[in-house]
C-alpha cells in the first residue's frame, strides 16, 4: 500500500524522524483552519499518489488566507496525471538551504536492505542517478546486523552532505531505518531531505510504500484511509481478498496463482483476444473466493467472455467447480465462461461442471484452445 | 538421479495438526512415495497423526528419525521463525509453500541462514516445492501430473505455471528429473541460477526447462550463467509479457518498473545467452520436445 504524503510524515513521525508541523484538509474552509493552527507563511500541497507535483501546480505558497483560499480552491480537484486531488495538506513553509536525499528499500539482487543517500536531492533526483550514479551514495545493510549510527555517519559523508547537516542526518538515518524495518515498508523514501535555514534538518517530502503482508501486525494501519475511490473494479475485488488489475481488453481472465494469470492475458493477446483484467484467485481458493471472482468480473461491462483456467496444486479441483456452480446460483454471469481445468482432483471437478449442464459454460482441454474459443465468444477474431 | 531430493530424502513436515494444511499435503507427498518421516507440532509431541510420529520441536524430529529435510506451510506470522528453527535443528534442506510473508521476516530468515547455517538449502518462501519424478515430492504440486525418468529438469518462479510446464511435457511423454519451484517472493531462498548449476551436473538431466515472470533481475542473472557455464540446452518462457508497468500482478515480485525488469527485456537477454525462448508454456513444451527428439 503507498501513503500519501501527509500519511508518510505521520508515519515518520511516529519513529521520531522531523517532519514539518502541519495538517490535513478536504476543502477551501478545512485548508485555512490549517492554517491558521501553523501559522504563515504555509504551504499547500495536492495529496495524490504520482510523482511531478509541482510541476502539475500542485504545491503553492501561501502567506494569508486568501491566498490559501485561492490556491486549495485551485488545486482541489486538480487532474495531476490521471489522479483527481481531494485533499490538501497544508505545512508550515521552510526556508531551504540545501535538499538531499535518503532512502531505504530492499536490494533484491543483493538480498540486503539498500540505503541510498545524496546530497543532489529534489526534484531532478532520478535525472540525477541516469546521469551521475557516483552522485547517490549506496551502502548494503544486513537485516541481521541492522544500521548502526556509525554506519549511517560514514555513508551521509560518503555522500557529500555539507557538514552542518550531517550529525542530524546520519541520526535520522537510523530512525528511518528503523521505520523502515520495524514499520514495515517496502519503501522509505525523502525525497527532499532538507537543510533550513535555521540549521534544523527535516523531511519535507514522504514517500512510502506499506508491505501488504505485514498488516496482520500492524492495526494502526487501518486509519490510513483513501479519499480516491480508484478503479470501481479494483475496489471491489480489493474488498473480497482478490488479486486484481483492471485492463483494457474484453475477455475476463480468472486464474489461480500470480504467474498463470499473467500467462493467460499472455495467451489471450496471442490468439488474438484482448485481457479485461488480471485476476488472481490465490493459492488455496476455495468455492467462496471463485464465486466472489465472479463477481467482480461480471460487474466490468466490459467483459463479453470469461476464461477460468485453473491449475490445481494446492487448489482442489472439485471446489472451483463447486465456487463456479455456487455463482452461477447466486448471480446472473452475463457473459459465457469457458473454463480449463487440470491438475489436483480436476476430473472430480470436471464431472462436477458436466452434471451442472450449463450452455453458458464451456470445458476446453487445453489452455491455447480455451484463449481461442474465449476470444471467439467474445466476438474477437481468434488466431 | 534428480536434484535436491530423491528417494532417500526424510521428511519432516512442521506444523502437523488433524486439520493443518500441512497434515493435507504431507499426506499427499507421503502417498507419492515420499519418506515423510515426522511431523512437528508443540501441543502434540508423542502422538501419531495418521501414522507420522509427531515432535514437539524439530530437533527432537532429526534426533529420532534421522530427517534431512523439512516441509513448512504455517501461517504467515510463524514462518520465518519455523524456517529458522529447521535450520538450528541443522535439516539442509529447507521447503517453505507460505505465502504472505512478510518481505522484512524474509529477508532477516535469509540474511540469517546465509550467515549462521551455510550448509542449508531454502526452497521458497511462497513456492510449490519440489519434485524428483517417482521419487520425492515435496510441496503442493499434484504428483501425477510428473513423468519420471528424465532428462528434463524444471525450475520455475511461478507455481502455477510450473505445474502448467510439467503437464506440458508428461502430455508430450517427455520425462523429468527434477522440477523446482523456487518461488515469487522478492527474497527466494534458491533461485535460479542455483537450480540451473545442479541442473548442469546432474547427468541424467540433459536439458532444462525455465519460467520466469516479470520483476526484479533473478533472469537477467541466470542468462549471465547460461552463456558461461551451461553446455546443456535451455528453454525459457517468461510470464507476464502483457502486464503493464508500475502494477503489481499479485505476486511481491511480479511488479515492473520502468522498462527494466518486463519479460520483453529478460527474453531479450536470454536468447542472447543462446537460450530458445518461447511465448507461452504450450510452445515451450513443443521446443523442448524437438530438443529431446534430437538428442535420441
Amino acid at each position: 500500500m503507498d501513503l500519501y504524503e501527509y500519511q508518510g510524515k505521520q508515519y515518520f513521525a511516529r519513529f521520531g524522524i522531523p517532519v514539518s508541523a502541519g495538517g490535513v484538509a478536504d476543502s477551501v474552509d478545512e485548508a485555512v483552519a490549517r492554517a491558521e493552527e501553523v501559522g504563515y507563511p504555509v504551504v499547500v500541497k495536492a495529496q495524490v499518489k504520482v510523482g511531478g507535483r509541482g510541476k502539475a501546480g500542485g504545491i503553492k505558497l501561501a502567506s494569508s488566507a486568501e491566498e490559501v483560499r485561492l490556491h486549495a480552491s485551485a488545486i482541489l480537484g486538480m487532474d495531476i496525471r490521471g489522479h483527481i486531488v481531494r485533499r490538501l495538506w497544508i505545512e508550515r513553509s521552510s526556508d531551504i538551504a540545501k535538499e538531499y536525499y535518503a532512502s531505504f528499500t530492499l536490494d533484491r539482487t543483493a538480498k540486503l536492505h539498500l540505503c541510498m543517500v545524496s546530497a543532489k536531492g529534489g526534484v531532478e533526483i532520478e535525472e540525477v542517478a541516469a546521469t551521475e550514479p557516483e552522485a547517490i551514495a549506496r551502502l548494503h545493510v544486513d537485516p541481521v546486523d541492522g544500521l548502526d549510527l556509525e554506519s549511517a555517519a560514514r555513508v551521509v559523508a560518503q555522500a557529500a552532505i555539507d557538514e552542518p547537516a550531517r550529525e542530524q542526518a546520519a541520526a535520522l538515518l537510523v530512525e528511518l531505518y528503523r521505520c523502515y524495518v520495524e514499520g514495515d515498508c517496502d519503501l522509505a523514501e525523502i525525497n527532499p531531505l532538507i537543510l533550513a535555514t535555521d540549521g534544523r534538518v527535516h523531511a519535507l517530502d514522504a514517500k512510502v510504500t506499506l508491505d501488504d503482508n505485514a498488516a496482520f501486525r500492524h492495526p494502526e494501519w487501518d486509519e490510513f484511509d483513501d479519499p480516491d475511490p480508484g478503479d470501481e473494479r479494483e475496489r471491489l475485488a480489493r474488498q473480497k481478498g482478490l488479486q486484481y488489475v483492471g485492463l483494457d481488453g474484453f475477455v475476463g481472465i480468472i486464474a489461480n496463482g500470480a504467474g498463470l494469470a499473467m500467462s493467460t492475458c499472455d495467451v489471450v493477446e496471442q490468439v488474438g483476444g484482448e485481457p479485461a483484467n488480471f485476476l488472481d484467485i490465490g493459492g488455496g481458493a476455495n468455492a467462496d473466493q471463485m464465486a466472489n471472482a465472479l463477481e467482480v468480473i461480471n460487474s466490468d461491462d466490459k467483459v463479453r467472455s470469461i476464461f477460468i483456467n485453473i491449475f490445481g496444486g494446492i487448489t482442489r479441483g472439485e471446489e472451483v467447480a463447486n465456487g463456479i456452480v455456487q455463482a452461477l446460483g447466486r448471480v446472473e454471469i452475463k457473459a459465457p465462461i469457458v473454463i480449463r481445468l487440470d491438475g489436483t482432483n480436476a476430473e472430480e471437478g470436471r464431472a462436477i461442471l458436466a452434471a451442472y449442464g450449463s450452455e453458458r459454460l464451456e470445458s476446453v482441454p487445453t489452455m491455447v484452445e480455451a484463449a481461442r474459443r474465449a476470444t471467439e465468444l467474445a466476438g474477437g477474431a481468434a488466431k | 538421479m534428480s536434484v535436491f531430493v530423491d528417494e532417500t530424502t526424510k521428511v519432516v513436515v512442521q506444523g502437523v495438526g488433524p486439520s493443518s494444511q500441512g497434515l493435507y499435503h504431507g499426506l499427499r507427498n507421503r502417498a507419492y512415495g515420499t519418506q515423510v518421516v515426522a511431523g512437528t507440532n508443540p501441543r502434540r509431541g508423542g502422538e501419531q497423526i495418521e501414522g507420522i510420529p509427531i515432535f514437539a520441536t524439530v530437533t527432537e524430529a532429526v534426533s529420532a528419525t534421522g530427517a534431512n529435510a523439512s516441509f513448512i506451510s504455517v501461517p504467515p506470522p510463524r514462518a520465518a521463525d519455523a524456517i529458522i528453527e529447521a535450520a538450528a535443528a541443522g535439516i539442509p534442506f529447507i521447503v517453505c509453500i507460505t505465502e504472505g510473508i512478510p518481505a522484512q521476516d524474509e529477508a532477516r530468515a535469509y540474511n540469517l541462514l546465509r550467515r549462521d547455517y551455510p550448509g542449508t538449502r531454502l526452497l521458497g518462501p511462497n513456492c510449490p516445492g519440489i519434485i524428483s519424478a517417482g521419487k520425492c515430492n515435496i510441496g503442493i504440486t499434484s504428483g501425477d501430473i510428473a513423468l519420471p525418468g528424465g532428462p528434463v529438469g524444471l525450475v520455475s518462479r511461478s507455481g502455477t505455471v510450473f505445474y502448467q510446464a510439467i503437464y506440458e511435457l508428461t502430455q508430450k511423454g517427455i520425462g523429468q528429473t527434477t522440477g523446482v519451484g523456487i518461488g515469487g517472493d522478492p527474497v527466494p531462498g534458491t533461485g535460479f541460477t542455483d537450480c540451473l548449476r545442479a541442473f548442469e551436473a546432474d547427468p541424467e538431466t540433459k536439458a532444462v526447462l525455465m519460467i520466469g515472470e516479470i520483476g526484479g533481475s533473478a533472469e537477467e542473472q541466470a542468462a549471465e550463467f547460461i552463456q558461461s557455464s551451461m553446455t546443456k540446452p535451455v528453454v525459457a518462457y517468461i510470464a507476464g509479457v502483457t502486464a503493464p508497468p508500475g502494477r503489481k500482478m499479485g505476486h511481491a515480485g511480479a511488479i515492473i518498473s520502468g522498462s527494466k525488469g518486463t519479460a520483453k527485456a529478460k527474453m531479450e537477454v536470454l536468447a542472447e545467452a543462446g537460450v530458445i525462448v518461447a511465448l507461452n508454456p504450450t510452445e515451450a513444451g513443443e521446443r523442448m520436445a524437438e530438443i529431446v527428439a534430437r538428442m535420441s
